[in-house]
């Protein structure tokens, strides 16, 4: 779970950073799209480390839902009888949203592939250039919503996941690590959910535009 | 002297009326975990006293002799000696006596199986040990968990011989600290051995992972306790019990995981299994009570070892666990084992006071407060329900300071307490009203704040306070916390010879169960020692050569006497369970636990003694006749397993009270109104009580039996100690 | 003070059980919280209703024997053992829901009582060193570093009460393992077994049928004796280095 979780991290930092390039215009994200593709080239085919990523991807993404859901069984199994009252002290809603934001993730994964990877949802029209497929959709506001809802959402997840997964390792053995844990959620939270935020919310606000 | 030669009424002419004690005190009995600041033992050990040699003591009464307070109570039987422990230099004996005790071989302790009932510092290391050499162990408890016996309570430390400080301790030293402590009346081979082998215990716990105290070079640290000038007590914080019995029970699993030692979870021992099989009876096993299922089972062995604890919980309220009970003990009583020295107890001065009739336990706080805290209580009764604060200076009587000028808040812990309750029957005492009196007393810190300032106050003292604000809800940095003495420990026990067999063949007693090593009274720091080295160096060396002689004959369940022990256990369920009468267990037990206190607590006086035991022998007759148990015997029962033990209680109250009235002088934790110096302080009678009092079951309607083992000094000279 | 308290009411392990209702009235705030279900008792007792079952027995925060799931919070708003906690931490006109711990791994025996023998079988699975008696070196033969000692020290203070397991949205018991673990693991008598140890308290502990951890930090929370959350990351790096080892 922690070793997957960390793979998606830097995946989606990386995934980030690409996008932030949209502030750059049309040309420099669609240079970057296409680079993307040609990196590692002639070591690998056109778009092979994509693919390779691609694969990385979805084994973890089976490896992680697989151990979220072995996780939930077992918990509902170590309490058979519910309690007539139970209160939170002091767990976040992050940490307590993890299952259920999961699945949303999923879903919004599903969503994002059918829409930005296979073409198959198209709300703003279905250009080639990938910058402008993106400024495109998210002129369309519910497009933005679903997005910037999803990102609240991964922040959370992260948030909660990025400690848990420093914890899990094995790498918060002191007071003071665990702090700095605690922290590094935070700020991965923020600086993923709100770089990915920038996009939709600069095309909603008009900074970025076709 | 025979003691029934006298009227038992005519006793009461030099009675000492309360609370006029004057000048200092005796010498202190380091009594509790805790350090009391002023009680450090100025004399050095007298090595090599002449054999035998008491040295003269002056008896005052001329009549002391020839007066027998409890005459008609009991009678005499044979004296009684230890037979195990070598003859020659006492520092010998243990060593002689290892290599003496016979050996059985690895291949047949397979064959071989013990019970060991109780899982505290002295059942844990005990069965664990035994488990490693190869016998089969079955251990038996009343909590769920092994690690939950009340030794897990004990906070402030434990002694040993390491000498790691090089400030002049020895092994001689805290066998000598430890006699002399006990106020001569615990015997010294026993003793020695004690001291002998309390550097074994550090070295093995910390091998299992105890996190000892330690200090920056990574060293275990040790501080001094209990009035001893030397730094010997090792310490885990506040928690050294919890600790070492986390070690102990450690342990223990480990055998229970190698399968040598299988653990009874909640399973109360009510009966012991006697048989005779030819060669004289010998205990052979338990019948216990499953508290789950109600099954009443029986569990056969060829050695039974009770560690079972103390049995402080007859006064009701003490600093013991809830569950802490004699029954175990009792019940090998009434089967044959000689019950020692039952009216020693000890009582400790700086509990957190009964808040309210609901009161269900009392809290230890360290001694250590008196260092700093003022004692005192409203000069006129008419203040003692005022805030304190508002109280002048001019209107309170900080009485220690006033009568004992030299020694102040300092005083030994016996005189505290008993002055604590003087004050109190005086009406002078502060708190709620508990019953007919406020019971409690000021220890103010207002004067050591304002002169250290509150941060060193905090630091020092900073956890009691916290722990006292917890349970009081008052702030002690604001108003002075108020204080009272408590019952803690019960030195008296189950007789054992040198090896811990009782008088009963087969049957072992370890810990504070048995009656052995601390005499009158117990130095701080030196239960937990004892307990540890009960079980995990005395007891497996000594029950090997009772062991040797074994497997014995095969008994079943269906033997005679093991029918009957069980038949006897299901009656008396059979009885609580039908009586319907009109009071609960509990109520039982305050009463007995208010009678307990009155008259055989701080003080004990002859006219008090034989009114505690016309009144717990009613006690006892309404119990029987008007208890009511509801449920039934066959789930988790909490009243029932009560009423088995109020029971056992309500018996064991009148020997304490019959052996604290035959024993009419002061020593240690026993405080006789008659045996007192003129100015107040305990007053030993060498002469005529330098003995063990080890009593006889005398029959349901006989009166007990009283067998004395004299103590005989031959490597300490006995001493009157004085402080002046 | 009045209160109402809701208690959960279960004759025996097999039986099912129910929340009943019962107002108490006349409580002291000085009176711990056992001491008002004492009283609860007693009054029952002389109605002729069974008493609660209840688990105590030290009555000083130490023994681990309490526990009680009180308004939703194990061992109630405070943060201490259920036997430390006392009246005045409640209200006049309160009502208090006293439920048992509530695990798979802890049955209800009766009532509020549950039996929590898991972590013995825990504890037998490794949380020992395998030493004999008489087999110790000198005491001081191997220093400790005192950050060691004092970290070993916070660990070993857990109480086994099973709060941890109670709070526990997973029902987990990692905390309690994780104490087990640290305080072994920050000494030098521990480091033998170290592997083998973890590995086999770990297997025991899913046998058991206690949950997997997600870090949520309830049991911190809750537990008594304040054990950190930390005690689990050395857990969880002990396990890396057992099966890293066993590659
Ligand atoms: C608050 C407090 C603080 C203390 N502090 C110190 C200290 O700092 N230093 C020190 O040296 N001493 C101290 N003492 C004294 C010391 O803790 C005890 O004397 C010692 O731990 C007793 O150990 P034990 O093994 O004999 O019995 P316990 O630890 O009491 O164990 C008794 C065992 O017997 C079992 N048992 C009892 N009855 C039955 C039955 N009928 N059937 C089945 N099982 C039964 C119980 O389940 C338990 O396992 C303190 C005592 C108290 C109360
Ligand atoms: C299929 C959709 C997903 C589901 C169902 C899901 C569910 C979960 C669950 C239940 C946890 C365990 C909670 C914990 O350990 O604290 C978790 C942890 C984690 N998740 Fe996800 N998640 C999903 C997608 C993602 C995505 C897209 C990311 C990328 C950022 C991610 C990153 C993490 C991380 C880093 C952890 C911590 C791992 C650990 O501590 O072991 N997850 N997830
Ligand atoms: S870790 Fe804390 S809550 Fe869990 S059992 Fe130990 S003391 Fe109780
Ligand atoms: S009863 Fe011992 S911890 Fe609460």
């Amino acid at each position: 779970m922690a070793v997957t979780g960390l793979v998606f991290i830097g995946y989606v930092l990386l995934h980030m950073y690409g996008n932030l390039w949209a502030f750059s215009g049309q040309e420099a994200f669609d240079d970057y799209a296409h680079h993307l593709r040609e990196l590692l080239t002639p070591m690998l085919p056109y778009g092979g480390l994509l693919w390779i990523l691609r694969v990385v991807l979805l084994a973890s993404l089976v490896g992680h839902a697989a151990a979220a859901f072995a996780l939930w069984s077992r918990a509902a199994k170590a309490r058979d009888r519910r309690y007539a009252v139970k209160k939170v002290v002091t767990a976040t809603l992050s940490s307590r949203t993890m299952r259920w934001g999961g699945v949303a993730l999923l879903a919004f994964v599903i969503f994002h592939i059918l829409h930005l990877t296979t073409h198959t949802i198209n709300p703003g029209g279905d250009p080639e250039s990938p910058y402008l497929r993106l400024v495109g959709s998210f002129q369309v506001w519910w497009v933005a919503v679903i997005y910037l809802l999803a990102m609240l959402a991964l922040g959370m997840h992260i948030r909660h996941g990025a400690f848990s997964m420093l914890q899990t390792l094995g790498l918060t053995d002191n007071r003071r690590r665990y702090r700095v844990a605690h922290a590094v959620g935070l700020v991965l939270a923020i600086v993923v959910a709100g770089g990915f935020a920038l996009v939709p919310l600069g095309v909603l606000l008009g900074i970025v535009t076709t | 002297m025979s003691p029934q030669e006298k009227d038992p009424m005519a006793t009461n002419e030099n009675e000492a009326p309360h609370g006029t004690a004057m000048g200092t005190s005796s010498d202190p009995v380091g009594q509790a975990e805790e350090l009391a600041p002023a009680e450090v033992a100025n004399e050095s050990p007298s090595q090599g006293a002449a054999a035998g040699v008491t040295a003269p003591v002056s008896t005052p009464a001329a009549d002391r002799a020839d007066h027998d307070d409890a005459a008609g109570y009991y009678t005499t039987g044979a004296p009684i000696a230890d037979t195990k422990a070598p003859a020659g230099p006492v520092e010998r004996r243990w060593t002689e006596r290892v290599f003496n005790a016979k050996l059985v071989n690895p291949a047949n302790r397979r064959r071989l199986s013990v019970i060991v009932v109780g899982t505290g510092l002295a059942g844990s290391s005990a069965a664990a040990t035994l488990g490693e050499a190869g016998y089969h162990v079955d251990a038996f408890f009343y909590q769920d968990s092994p690690r939950r016996a009340h030794s897990i309570a004990a906070q402030g430390g434990i002694n040993a011989a390491k000498n790691y400080k090089e400030d002049g301790d020895s092994i001689y030293r805290l066998f000598y600290d430890t006699v002399k402590g006990g106020d001569y009346r615990a015997r010294e081979s026993n003793v020695y051995r004690l001291a002998e082998v309390s550097a074994n215990i550090i070295d093995q716990c910390v091998a299992q992972g105890v996190p000892f105290a330690r200090e920056y070079g990574g060293l275990l640290d040790n501080r001094s306790f209990g009035g001893v000038q030397v730094s010997r007590t090792f310490y885990a914080r506040g928690q050294t019990g919890q600790q070492l019995l986390i070690g102990a029970y450690q342990a223990l699993e480990r055998q229970v995981a190698a399968g040598t030692v299988k653990t009874h979870a909640r399973h109360e021992m009510l009966e012991l299994v006697v048989v005779d099989d030819g060669s004289g009876p010998r205990a052979r096993g338990i019948v216990t009570r499953d508290m789950v299922t109600g099954e009443i089972e029986t569990h056969l062995a060829d050695a039974v070892v009770l560690a079972s604890g103390g049995y402080g919980n007859v006064f009701f309220l003490s600093t013991n666990a809830m569950g802490c009970n004699v029954t175990a003990a009792w019940r090998a009583h009434r089967k044959g084992a000689h019950f020692a020295n039952p009216c020693y107890t000890q009582i400790h001065p700086t509990c957190i006071p009964v808040s309210g009739e609901h009161q269900s336990k009392l809290t230890l706080m360290s001694e250590s407060l008196r260092n700093d805290g003022r004692i005192w209580v409203p000069k006129n009764a008419e203040d003692c329900d005022k805030d304190p604060r508002d109280i002048p200076e001019e209107d309170r009587d900080y009485y220690l300071e006033r009568i004992y000028p030299s020694f102040g808040n300092l005083v030994p812990r016996d005189i505290a307490s008993r002055q604590a309750k003087n004050m109190c029957d005086e009406g002078r005492g502060v708190g709620p009203m508990v019953g007919d009196q406020r019971r409690g007393v000021y220890l103010d810190f207002a004067e050591a704040i304002e002169r250290m300032g509150r941060s060193a106050v905090e630091a020092k003292y900073g956890n009691l306070f916290d722990m006292y604000a917890r349970i009081t809800g008052e702030d002690p940095y604001a108003t002075p916390m108020r204080i009272y003495p408590a019952v803690h420990y019960t030195m008296g026990g189950l007789w054992v010879d040198y090896d811990l067999q009782s008088s009963i063949p087969g049957l072992f007693v370890a810990g504070e169960a048995n009656f052995s090593d601390h005499g009158a009274n117990r130095l701080g720091a030196s239960a937990l020692m004892q307990g540890l080295a009960d079980g995990y160096f005395v007891l497996p060396n000594t029950i090997r050569d009772y062991l040797a002689d074994g497997p014995f004959p095969k008994i079943t369940d269906d033997d005679p006497e093991v029918r009957a022990a069980r038949a006897n256990v299901q009656e008396r369920i059979d009885h609580f369970l039908s009586v319907n009468g009109s009071r609960s267990v509990d109520s039982f037990h305050r009463e007995l636990g208010h009678i307990m206190w009155e008259y055989c607590g701080m003080e004990r006086s002859a006219e008090g003694l034989r009114t505690a035991i016309e009144k717990i022998r009613a006690l006892r007759e309404e119990f029987w006749r008007d208890v009511r148990v509801l449920g039934t015997n066959d789930s988790l029962n909490q009243a029932l397993e009560r009423a088995g033990r109020v029971a056992d209680f309500l018996e064991l109250g009148e020997l304490m009270c019959i052996d604290a009235l035959h024993r009419r002088e002061s020593c240690g934790g026993h405080f006789r109104a008659e045996s007192q110096t003129p100015d107040g302080e305990a007053l030993r009678d060498d002469e005529n009580f330098a003995y063990v009092a080890a009593w006889e079951w005398g029959g349901e309607t006989g009166e007990p039996i009283l067998h004395k083992e004299d103590l005989v000094y031959e490597s300490v000279e006995m001493k009157q100690r004085s402080y002046k | 003070m009045n209160l109402t308290l809701k208690i959960w009411r279960q004759p025996n392990g097999s039986a099912t059980g129910e929340m009943v209702t019962y107002p108490i009235t006349d409580v002291s705030e000085d009176m711990s919280f056992l001491e008002m279900l004492d009283v609860l008792n007693e009054r029952l007792t002389a109605e002729g209703e069974e008493p609660v079952a209840f688990d105590s027995d030290c009555r000083e925060g130490i023994c681990g024997m309490c526990g009680l799931m009180i308004n939703g919070v194990a061992h109630g708003p405070e943060v201490t053992t259920t036997c430390q906690l006392h009246m005045r931490s409640f209200s006049d006109g309160d009502v208090v829901t006293i439920e048992p711990w509530r695990a798979s791994g802890f049955p209800v025996l009766r009532d509020l009582a549950v039996d929590r023998s898991a972590f013995d079988r825990i504890i037998d699975a490794g949380g020992y060193v395998s030493v004999n008696t008489g087999a110790a070196p000198d005491a001081h033969a191997t220093p400790v570093p005192k950050e060691n000692a004092e970290r070993a020290f916070d660990a070993a203070t857990c109480i086994s009460c099973g709060a941890c397991v109670a709070a526990c949205p997973n029902g987990s018991a990692s905390l309690f393992l994780g104490a087990k673990i640290t305080h072994l693991a920050e000494l030098p008598q521990g480091q033998a077994e170290r592997h083998t140890r973890v590995l086999n308290m770990v297997h025991q502990h899913d046998l058991e049928g206690f949950g997997g951890c997600t870090n949520i930090g309830e049991c911190t929370a809750v537990c008594p004796k304040e054990i950190p959350q930390d005690v689990i990351a050395t857990l969880n790096k002990d396990m890396r280095h057992a099966l890293w080892n066993r590659v």
